[in-house]
């Protein structure tokens, strides 16, 4: 069923849902959405799984076209949305009339906003996901970012979806400014005690050489204990990899699956999906926790999403 | 290798078992055999499994299981693994057209260690190599073996864009580009075989712990496999 037509791509749109699992050992990045948080719950606001794809949409321009009647939620980063030039409200239930418009003209907080249609975006499998992996060329639309004239279509859905919206309670507020919780490890040895000292005690600033594959930080230098080579081995999402420069870099989801530089730490998930909405120029500082205490807010996160929206009528 | 493997933690969502620090047959025969014993154990929590030159990364789910009885199963499943037991390799020929247009570096190596390229083909294609892990890009196989003579540095300038299926030699490594990738490695052949296919299964021609050897091809062999796939 034919739903949206693309009138302009905007700076980076794509299709992305919870990612490609099981195919990390071959090589290949799992890609899906940079902030699950919002994915998630652009789905939920239209009674979508939890897990259907949704448009990604990077900092502006995007402009789109309701091709019929529809039924969409607007989470993430605040890119100014409007439908026909008005204000349209985020973290809500919104029915689309057939031929309304939606643009994204401006970047207030954050930089990633998910826009989820009820019946959830149709694109082809691939390795059981429809994230784009831009670098392989596969998932989404033909493995690319969206461009003019693209028309996305949707599943069945239900007839008739109430109005949710999220408690205000829950709506992120995201700033310039991070905290991120960390876990040490697991190459910490290959750093000298100052050089830990530097990554716990320091701020750092996200630089523009940042993507969904990792983002570059700036700052005071990490010293290493044992040189900045390592065998390779695999990554996480959250990764911090220190390369011989001494300014870390973040891995997020189309990370290559191994790579040769020794890691300080890795962020804990929750964070992690935060992150995907820090731009360049945010400051950050990370803070070590224990696994169990990370584990312990990765719980209070999936109680509190279980519970944080209401239905309006 | 270690005396004792070391479990470390990868975030909240991984686990990493690392075997030793360097890259070796035998390193590689303990990760391999842990990773098909925890694929065979299907622990409740656990995602993926992700094995490299020296350690196996355990992805699970916190919701499910907890960092250390994790561990304490896993490590019940590596008491139990036979020290010493090499477990059993997949053997897959690559078929390769060398030199020409499809291997533009075969004469620069050749020259480099004072070989003639029929030398090179040789010894290139006359030894097993073992897949150590797949990484950089999907399907993309570390390979190890002896290529001592006919090592020969990377390209300075990397070309922007290597066509899928280049063999290439870079120092004492050989590997294979399983799609289009900019890459600096010196190109000496190409196989009509797709290392990744995305549309449909098997996805991947290698996993870690297979044997590979390259077989020489001439042109016609070459247009005949890409045409028809293996025989």
């Amino acid at each position: 069923m034919e739903a949206l037509e693309i009138l302009h791509g905007g700076t980076f749109t794509t299709i992305q849902d919870l990612g490609r699992r099981g195919y990390q050992q071959f090589g290949m990045p799992t890609a899906g959405a940079m902030d699950i948080t919002s994915l998630r719950l652009a789905n939920r606001l239209v009674q979508n799984d939890e897990g259907q794809a949704c448009l990604e949409i990077t900092f502006v321009g995007l402009r789109l076209l309701a091709l019929r009647d529809l039924v969409i939620a607007i989470t993430g980063g605040n890119l100014v949305p409007k439908v026909n030039g008005s204000s349209l409200p985020m973290w809500k239930t919104v029915s689309l009339r057939k031929n309304s418009e939606i643009s994204f003209s401006g970047v207030g907080d954050g930089i990633r906003s998910y826009l989820g249609v009820a019946g959830g975006l149709q694109v082809p499998d691939i390795m059981g996901s429809k994230s784009t992996y831009i670098r392989g060329g596969i998932g989404g639309v033909e493995g690319r970012p969206l461009r003019k004239g693209d028309r996305l279509h949707i599943g069945p859905r239900l007839s008739r979806i109430p109005l949710c919206r999220l408690n205000d309670e829950f709506i992120p507020h995201y700033g310039r400014e991070w905290k991120t919780r960390v876990i040490m490890g697991p190459q910490e040895d290959y750093f000298s005690k100052k050089g830990i000292e530097t990554f716990t005690s320091s701020e750092y600033t996200i630089t523009p050489q940042s993507d969904r594959m990792g983002y570059r930080l700036q700052g005071p230098v990490i010293e290493h204990r044992k040189g900045a080579d390592i065998i390779s081995d695999a990554t996480c999402l959250g990764s911090i990899q220190v390369p011989g420069h001494g300014l870390p870099i973040i891995l997020f989801v189309d990370r290559q699956t191994t790579g040769g530089y020794p890691k300080i730490a890795t962020a804990i998930s929750v964070d992690v999906y935060d992150l995907g909405q820090a731009k360049p120029g945010d400051r950050i500082r990370f803070s070590p926790i224990s696994v169990i205490e990370a584990h312990e807010i990765r719980k209070n996160y999936e109680k509190r999403m279980k519970g944080c929206i209401e239905i309006i009528r | 290798m270690y005396r004792q493997a070391r479990y470390l933690p990868a975030g909240d969502e991984g686990l990493l078992i690392e075997f030793g620090n360097e890259i070796h047959p035998d390193i590689h025969h303990r990760v391999y055999a842990m990773a098909r014993a925890v694929e065979e154990a299907t622990i409740q929590g656990i995602d993926e499994i992700i094995p490299s030159y020296r350690s196996l990364l355990v992805a699970y789910d916190p919701l499910v299981i907890n960092f250390k009885d994790l561990t304490d199963q896993l490590k019940g499943i590596e008491k139990n693994l036979a020290h010493g037991a090499i477990p059993e390799h997949r053997r897959v020929e690559i078929p390769t057209l060398y030199g020409g247009e499809f291997g533009p570096d075969l004469d620069f190596v050749a020259n480099h260690q004072g070989l003639t390229p029929e030398e090179v083909i040789r010894i290139h294609s006359s030894q097993d190599y073992l897949v150590y892990m797949l990484g950089f890009t999907p399907g993309f196989p570390y390979l190890g073996g002896n290529l001592e003579i006919i090592a020969t540095p990377r390209l300075k300038t990397p070309r922007i864009k290597v066509p899928a299926g280049s063999v290439g030699i870079a120092e004492n490594q050989t590997g294979i580009y399983p799609i289009e990738s900019p890459g600096g490695w010196r190109i000496i052949g190409r196989t009509p075989l797709k290392l990744f296919n995305p549309l449909q299964p098997p996805h991947f021609l290698l996993a870690a712990g297979d044997m590979v050897r390259f077989i020489p091809i001439d042109e016609k062999q070459y247009v005949d496999l890409l045409n028809y796939g293996s025989p």
